[in-house]
């Protein structure tokens, strides 16, 4: 996943927060999957489409440090279909 | 559960499997079983199903509590029974399910999958299906579920592969007698397109009384571990196997008893219980025509009790607990055993003895039962002495013929 693209989540997936972040459900698919923080709930909600992933790092406050960690969720995220790329 | 698990790779923090014993908002793997009622008398039913309840939940109760799911946003539910699909307004319920956004898994003997049946339910994503099959053969299945089932699953298999429906389940209940047939059960499931999932026998309901002519053998729950080692994430098993993991590895899944944490269950009567297997008073939760589901899941005490940290017990001790935290909550219970000590099936070897000093007659038994009593058409015929009671008719009565004659 590259910082300056902007990505969605997909039309067939819902979140459920939960204390120590969401439920994620693709409808599509039935699977089932997790965010492990609310950080990364965060992020993942600000990612509508418009905003490119670099930037809702930034404002969801994810530090230097923790960058790299965060794009590999987003990266797993999107290989199962849970985020897609938005149409430029 | 439904749904295969995947952690997306953590920002550092910690294991999810310690979020879950401390219970989510809303459960993730909610069973609901629709009715008592069943056109078949399985020995091993865990419910004890046979005859409807005269108290069930109606039509507009069933259809609020959809609503109720979809307000938490649960996901998906487990539909059974008894037999669902005997239900009149099965199909009804199922497509409520769908326009609330509830999407629904539901268990099936396959009886009345027919063939338009099967396309109605291609036609969705939301739904789901999963056959019952306890034998490879009809030999070995139809001795635990009754004659002419096994037929009737292949049929229903047959009818949702050509009907074009993906990703269906065959869902098999591990005995004794078909551990040695996992390989066939993989292969009847590749051959309809079909996902196998393998689940553990408990000793709940009619379980209990054919428990000790059933469960798996001590060098089968060894042969059963490394299959599903060997087959990995390409077999479900809703994660019921977390006893093994005290083998070694932690098995796929969830490796913890995730009663009243992340799973529940919901009886015909709305009466909620920790967990499918353990439909018993001791694990009565409340009612949702009291408080409602959402009351119950967030505030009943028992849940609340399950949600608090657990010490270990006798098992603490042991080097495995790690893996397998003592195992199932209801086998232990249903086997007479406590709660905090080893699980009867213990790889370890340490509910022996327990379980050898046990008072058989003192077993906590059934605080409900629905069983067919009188004739059922096609009654199982068990491959042994059929569906012996292992426990004396009363405590001091020790004919060796009680209860048989």
């Amino acid at each position: 996943m590259i910082d300056g693209e902007a990505w969605q989540l997909s039309p067939s997936v819902e979140l459920r927060p939960e204390p120590f972040g969401a439920l994620v459900y693709d409808f599509s698919t039935r699977r089932l999957s997790f965010l492990k923080t609310l950080r990364l709930l965060d992020v993942v909600r600000r990612l509508d489409g418009t905003t490119d992933v670099g930037h809702a790092l930034e404002s969801a406050g994810v530090g230097e440090g923790e960058r790299a960690g965060y794009l590999k969720a987003l990266d797993g995220l999107a290989a199962n279909g849970v985020l897609i790329r938005s149409a430029p | 559960m439904t749904a295969t698990l995947t952690e997306t790779p953590p920002p550092a923090v910690g294991r999810l499997i310690d979020q879950f014993e401390l219970g989510l908002d809303a459960p993730i793997c909610l069973t609901w079983e629709l009715t008592y009622a069943c056109n078949l008398a399985c020995l091993h039913c865990l419910s004890s199903s046979g005859r409807r309840d005269p108290d069930e939940l109606d039509t507009e109760e069933a259809k609020a509590l959809i609503r109720e799911f979809e307000r938490m946003q649960i996901f998906y539910v487990n539909i059974g029974g008894g037999e669902p699909t005997v239900r009149p307004d099965f199909w009804e319920l199922l497509d409520y399910a769908v326009e609330h956004h509830v999407g629904v898994k539901f268990s099936t003997n396959g009886f009345r999958i027919t063939k338009e049946r099967a396309e109605k339910l291609a036609a969705t994503d939301y739904i789901d299906v999963q056959i019952s099959l306890d034998g490879a053969t009809a030999e070995v299945n139809d001795a635990v579920r009754g004659q002419g089932t096994y037929d009737a699953a292949m049929k229903a298999l047959a009818n949702l592969q050509a009907a074009g429906m993906q990703d269906f389940k065959i869902s098999v209940v591990c005995t004794r007698h078909n551990i040695d047939q996992l390989d066939e059960f993989k292969a009847i499931a590749d051959s309809f397109g079909a996902q196998l999932r393998l689940t553990r026998l408990r000793p709940s309901g009619r379980g209990a009384d054919v428990w000790d002519e059933l469960h798996p053998l001590p060098h089968q729950q060894r042969q059963l571990y490394d299959w599903l080692v060997a087959n990995g994430e390409k077999v479900l098993t809703g994660d019921s196997f977390f006893h093994l993991a005290a083998y070694g590895d932690p098995l796929p899944g969830l490796n913890l008893c995730g009663a009243g944490r992340v799973v529940c269950l919901v009886d015909p009567v709305g009466d909620v219980y920790a967990c499918p297997f353990a439909i018993h008073d001791r694990f009565k939760a409340g009612n949702i025509r009291d408080l409602g589901f959402d009351h119950v899941w967030k505030h009943a005490p028992l849940f609340e009790e399950l949600r608090s940290p657990q010490t270990g017990g006798a098992c603490a001790k042991c080097s495995a607990y790690d893996n397998c935290r003592g195992g199932c909550m209801a086998a232990k219970f249903f086997t007479g055993l406590p709660l905090d000590g080893p699980d009867p099936e213990c790889v370890k070897g340490n509910a022996e003895e327990a379980l050898a000093s046990l008072d058989r007659g003192a077993l906590p038994g059934s605080s409900q039962d629905h069983s067919h009593t009188g004739t059922v058409r096609n009654a199982p015929v068990g491959l042994t002495l059929g569906a012996t009671r292992t426990r004396p008719t009363s405590a001091c009565d020790e004919s060796p013929v009680a209860g048989m004659v």
